[in-house]
């Protein structure tokens, strides 16, 4: 089995770093300063609409290394499957891997992989390493007064796919992930002379606790526009239906992009063009004052905006 | 493109203008449904009404008026009789006596969030070795699907299914909120969820014996918007009838087929709701065919429960309208969505809740 599995990675990822079959990646990396990032990823249901674990393992810290404005390069993964695990299911995972790797242009070189209980994971974690461009400097910190809030698509899709999927709920079914490699957006805005301050993929928590995260580190208050906001219709009646909020639902294929204001428009042409940021939307501006989210509500009148309250609860309607 | 609010802005701000310039005599509104609630406070509606017309939330939110002792039955049931319960995830979360759901899942407790009540029956299906208890709550537009629910486990003899009911009949709340001498209450904006299968006309008795204008209303902004401005045509005529400003969904005599599964499958009985106490015929039990599917009667007959409200707490004059939720003194200090000490905050829908959510910055 485990040369099966062997078998099944070298085919897949084959890479010079990799076919080596050491313990061990020794790479070059040309640059003064590097982004590392890791995540593990145990979505149950493995497989979804839009998507699978593969995809996400890949997308996820591929998203991660790009927020810094770095473009990645080599993905270490660990996987840990449960005994018995179908071949064919985990060939599926690993041909999402693969393809995404190849989409995002990253190489993953080294390995490991461990089997566990019949019942548990399959699981999958991931590091990597990415480059970051000479004079690019991105984070939650620097987002200042007068600059814009950019989100680069729909929100809530990735969690109701797979809440859809898991529940098995009857009217969310055209709902599919948005999982999906962003570092060619943020390539795009760099080569492009738009330095973001903050790029920031709001996965778990959504967009609500994203945006709190970033007004608590950079000390201002971000006010976005509720009739702002892009979402599929059925992101939106699922969410009606549960009773949630589609800014607490997880995404896993749009960023949140703050840039200074005259870069706007420009930065809104850029993303637009390029793949997955075809709906990218204008949704807000950073402000002064006391470091909090606040939405302009469809009345004109303002509210707050808080991160999600711990576990999402469907309710009884 | 679709975005989280849609409805038109030019309908949306003549609507509202019609609302700010109302000169008629004072009016006090009560919403009774809870994505109502949601809606109103989420657009931020409150502050935008002129002087003499206010909006007030009501018992609208499903487990925010089950009352405390349900809660500690369910725990109990889960903790010393060893059953798997099936429930509606805001019901993990409203604290009992001593602990709520969640806690008793954490401790490792059989209890399962479930979306429908099919979850709910397959869940009972696939553990034929254990009971498994659903927790019945809300008004008729939840009862009917229980209704069919325990239809199905007769049939297919799924007996190790049952259900512990808390589901209320809306109107007598309504009734006994237009008798209490604390609820200033002179109109209702009637719930579209429920009205589905009531349909409209059910309000015309009460609205004819107390005087009170109702509206059915939908749940888009655009819909409360305008299910608003009918209340007010109609205190600022003087007239009192029951309108149906959401006539795409609710008809005249509502959903007849679930009326009848409903009437077929539970018994109305005298209930117990938080904050207005036990009100004549306003609940829905198992009827005495279904007895065997009826998780009081298979589990807690000659049980004792005490149950102790949390101190402070003034979820009771919340879901009565007598105070709004920032009136509470415990309202966004030691009652918040991340610690609640009363059911109002816990449900997203509950009026605690959505204003703590949606509170104005």
């Amino acid at each position: 089995m485990r040369e099966l599995i062997s078998e099944l990675f070298i085919r897949n990822f084959s890479n010079p770093y990799l076919d080596k079959l050491n313990d061990f990646a020794a790479v070059t990396i040309d640059s003064g300063r590097i982004a590392l990032s890791t995540d593990s990823f145990v979505v149950e249901p493995w497989s979804f609409p839009g998507g699978n674990l593969g995809d996400l393992a890949v997308c996820g810290t591929v998203n991660d290394i790009s927020m810094s404005g770095a473009t990645p390069l080599y993905l270490t993964c660990g996987f840990i499957l449960p005994e018995g695990m179908p071949f064919d299911d985990l060939e599926e995972i690993v041909g999402a891997m693969a393809r995404r790797a190849k989409e995002s242009g990253v190489q993953i070189v080294t390995g490991d992989t461990k089997v566990v209980e019949p019942g548990a994971g399959p699981f999958i974690n991931t590091a990597g390493v990415g480059a970051i461009p000479a004079g690019v400097t991105i984070g939650g910190e620097m987002a200042k007064p007068g600059d814009a809030v950019i989100v680069t698509g729909a929100v809530g899709s990735h969690g109701i796919a797979v809440l859809s999927k898991r529940e098995g709920l009857t009217f969310s079914t055209d709902v599919i992930s948005d999982c999906a490699p962003l570092n060619k957006i943020v390539a795009s805005l760099i080569n492009n002379g738009i330095i973001p301050r903050v790029l920031r993929d709001p996965t778990r928590g959504g967009v609500a606790g994203a945006l709190n995260e970033i007004a608590a580190q950079s000390r201002v208050e971000i006010e976005i526009d509720d009739t702002k906001i892009p979402l599929e219709e059925g992101v939106r009646s699922a969410c009606e239906m549960l009773g949630y909020d589609p800014l607490h639902i997880a995404n896993e294929g749009c960023m949140l992009a703050i840039v200074a204001g005259e870069d706007e428009e420009k930065a809104l042409k850029i993303i637009r063009g390029c793949k997955y940021g075809e709906r990218a939307a204008s949704i807000g501006t950073v402000a002064g004052g006391q470091p909090r989210v606040t939405a302009r509500t469809l009345l004109g009148t303002k509210r707050l905006v808080d991160p999600p309250s711990g576990e999402l609860l469907p309710r009884i309607c | 493109m679709n975005h989280l609010d849609r409805s038109d802005p030019d309908l949306l701000k003549k609507l509202l203008k019609r609302i700010r310039v109302y000169a008629g005599p004072p009016l006090t509104i009560m919403e009774v449904c809870g994505t109502h609630t949601v809606s109103i406070a989420r657009m931020g509606l409150s502050t935008l009404l002129p002087e003499g017309v206010s909006l007030l939330s009501g018992p609208g939110c499903p487990v925010c008026v089950t009352p405390i002792e349900f809660f500690d039955e369910a725990i109990y049931l889960a903790r010393e009789k060893n059953v798997v319960i099936a429930t509606y995830g805001d019901a993990m979360r409203v604290p009992g006596s001593g602990a709520t759901l969640l806690e008793v899942k954490a401790e490792g407790g059989q209890v399962h969030p479930v979306y429908s009540t099919t979850d709910a029956l397959n869940l009972a299906i696939k553990n034929k070795d254990r009971e498994v208890v659903f927790l019945g709550l809300g008004f008729e537009t939840t009862a009917p699907t229980v209704a069919h629910a325990l239809l199905t486990a007769k049939k297919q003899r799924i007996d190790n299914f049952s259900v512990l009911s808390a589901h209320k009949v809306l109107l007598p709340a309504m009734e006994a909120l237009l008798l209490d001498p604390e609820v200033k209450v002179n109109a209702f904006l009637c719930p579209g969820h429920a009205s589905m299968v009531l349909g409209w006309r059910c309000y015309e008795e009460l609205a004819s014996k107390y005087g009170v204008p109702s509206v059915v209303a939908g749940f888009e902004p655009h819909e409360i918007l305008l299910g608003i401005n009918m209340l007010l045509a109609q205190a600022k005529s003087g007239g009192v009838h029951v309108e149906n400003a959401y006539p795409k969904a609710v008809s005249e005599y509502g959903n007849t087929a679930a009326l009848d599964i409903l009437g077929g499958v539970f018994k109305k009985v005298d209930s117990n709701w938080r904050g207005l106490g036990l009100i004549p015929g306003s609940g829905y039990d198992l009827a005495d065919d279904f007895a065997k599917y009826d998780a009081r009667e298979k589990f807690l007959k000659g049980v004792e429960i005490i149950s102790a409200e949390p101190a402070g707490c003034r979820c009771a004059d919340v879901l009565r309208g007598v105070i709004p939720p920032a009136k509470c003194p415990l309202f966004a200090s030691r009652c918040n969505p991340k610690a609640p000490v009363g059911a109002c905050m816990v449900s997203s829908e509950g009026a605690c809740g959505a204003h703590y959510r949606y509170r104005e910055a």
